[in-house]
């Protein structure tokens, strides 16, 4: 298994933004319906299967969730750890995993690129792109289709990331470790 | 920036937004659902909690427990003249059933809704059931903003009479990744939320720690905070509920000083830790009221209330000297 790799988000958004690329030149062949299409998915349910186990939701968006993948979170989430989080930081429903957005945050931080990604807010899942291939939804701009109802927020700077960088550095007070502390003793 | 406080407009009107508005220190209660069909359990339950709180909590199946639907319960207590707090939780139906109830509720009217994720099928009494989550919390806090401010559905489709909501976020400062958290009230902040119900809070100091990293963010103004307290009834209830229900944080302090205190005398403790607690809470800036959760023992929310010096209500902390008493928290008043 690969998944290891997760730990290396700097390493991992590096491979994104060349891979991201790499694949704009063949937008002209990969197609949903084209004779490649089954080719892809087979690609990405191995490759980013064995790395994030992907679920396969067809509008990944990895490199804004810390490079873990938000499907695998029982809920579904893809805007944020629930309230369930237990006192040592893993899943409500599965009190043996570490929770995915823990982890998420946790990775996130040592992503310079894209690790700010974390406070977009993410749209409803569209359950059509199920199974599907989502480089080719990428490139061709159909995981960017939008219910005609939904408003974006991303032009709100409710928190700029200059304000959260100045702003963390202050928070000299690990809650974090010092509540994992108590929870061991 | 987009915000309740910007212009003076009433977004919803209800009894809870005048509260918060006016500077009082707002209360809310959940109210227990019951396992039946008679419309008097709801009035029952009710009735204790009207006198008190500015807001009633119908909960939305919570610890994915099987009770009375929280959009009935809101049926009755409007029919009976109370304010409720409509909770729609994710875990039970898609966006279509949603929509479509808070189209629903709102013809009703109700005019306060909380969005929340839902805790999930697995610590409930049917853990067999399927798990919807077609939304999560900050989707469904952004499409009933839409449907508030847009007048559409999130297909684009328009409604003829928009619903007037005031729309309610939860937030749990006391699970990790903790500073994660302030930054999440941040994103349901920008998805809508114009006040905020949290978890149980039984540690205050960590509670001071999150109001000063959200005060960082500069976020105090644009939401309303209501803190969740409650009574334990006993040293046991407090263990079932730090082990069994999700999210649920007491320290071992808490926990101890029951213990220590004979099985006959500890309910009247557990309110004791209560009250003391509301106290502390109401000194923390950023706080605008308490949301009162008392599971099973609804009639101790009146001598909490009482005890903690709520009734009649006072004016928030850092409201009470004359020259902020003329412009309280600036953008949250009314005549701006």
């Amino acid at each position: 298994m690969l998944r290891f790799l997760q730990n290396y988000p700097h390493f991992l958004e590096v491979v994104f933004d060349f891979f991201e690329k790499l694949i704009q030149p063949f937008g002209r062949w990969l197609n949903p319906g084209s004779v490649l299409e089954p080719a892809v998915i087979w690609i990405e349910e191995v490759g980013k299967g064995a790395v994030f186990d992907c679920r396969m939701c067809g509008q990944c968006i990895l490199h804004s969730t810390g490079m873990t993948c938000s499907m695998t979170c029982p809920k579904n989430l893809r805007n944020g750890p629930c309230g369930g989080v237990r006192t040592n930081g893993n899943c409500e429903v599965y009190p043996e995993k570490p929770c995915i957005w823990v982890q998420a945050f946790e990775r996130s931080i040592n992503m310079p690129e894209y690790g700010f990604e974390l406070m977009a807010i993410q749209p409803p899942v569209n359950r059509r792109l199920q199974g599907t291939a989502s480089w080719i939804n990428m490139l061709q701009g159909i995981d960017d289709d939008l219910p005609d109802g939904w408003v974006s927020t991303e032009e709100i700077p409710i928190v700029t990331p200059e304000v959260e960088v100045e702003v963390r550095k202050t928070w000299t007070v690990n809650a974090w470790t010092v509540n994992s502390k108590r929870e061991a003793g | 920036m987009d915000s309740k406080r910007m212009d003076g407009k009433l977004k919803a009107g209800g009894r809870l937004e005048r509260v918060l508005r006016s500077g009082r220190f707002a209360v809310t209660a959940e109210l227990n659902p019951p396992d039946s069909a008679d419309p008097e359990d709801v009035y029952r339950a009710a009735l204790v909690l009207s006198t008190v709180c500015d807001g009633i909590n119908a909960v939305d199946a919570s610890g994915a427990h099987c009770h009375m639907s929280s959009v009935a319960i809101c049926a009755l207590l409007i029919r009976a003249g109370y304010e409720p707090i409509y909770q729609v939780s994710c875990r039970d139906r898609n966006r279509i059933a949603i929509q479509g109830d808070l189209l629903g509720a709102a013809a009703m009217g109700v005019r306060n809704l909380l969005c929340i994720t839902g805790d999930d099928v697995s610590v409930g009494d049917q853990p067999e059931a399927k798990r919807v989550f077609d939304f999560d919390s900050i989707q469904l806090l952004r499409t009933a903003r839409m449907m508030r401010d847009e007048g559409v559905f999130l297909s684009g489709r328009k409604l003829t009479t928009k619903p007037r909501f005031l729309l309610g976020a939860a937030a749990n400062p006391f699970a990790p990744p903790f500073d994660w958290r302030p930054l999440r009230l941040a994103k349901k902040i920008a998805a809508g939320a114009d006040f905020i119900q949290t978890q149980y809070c039984f540690d205050v100091p960590r509670l001071r720690e999150y109001m000063k990293q959200v005060g960082d963010l500069g976020l105090l103004d644009e939401v309303y905070m209501l803190v969740g307290v409650g009574p334990l009834r006993s040293d046991r209830a407090a263990e079932y509920m730090r082990t069994k229900i999700p999210g649920v944080v007491i320290p071992d302090e808490v926990v101890e000083r029951l213990r220590k205190t004979p099985k006959n005398q500890q309910r009247e403790e557990g309110k004791r830790i209560c009250v003391e607690i509301i106290q502390q809470v109401r000194e923390i800036k950023g706080v605008d009221g308490v949301h009162v959760m008392a599971y099973r023992q609804e009639e101790l929310v009146a001598e909490i209330i009482e005890g903690a010096g709520l009734f009649p209500r006072p004016r928030k902390t850092g409201a009470s000297d004359p020259a902020s008493r003329a412009r309280p928290r600036s953008r949250n008043s009314p005549e701006e």
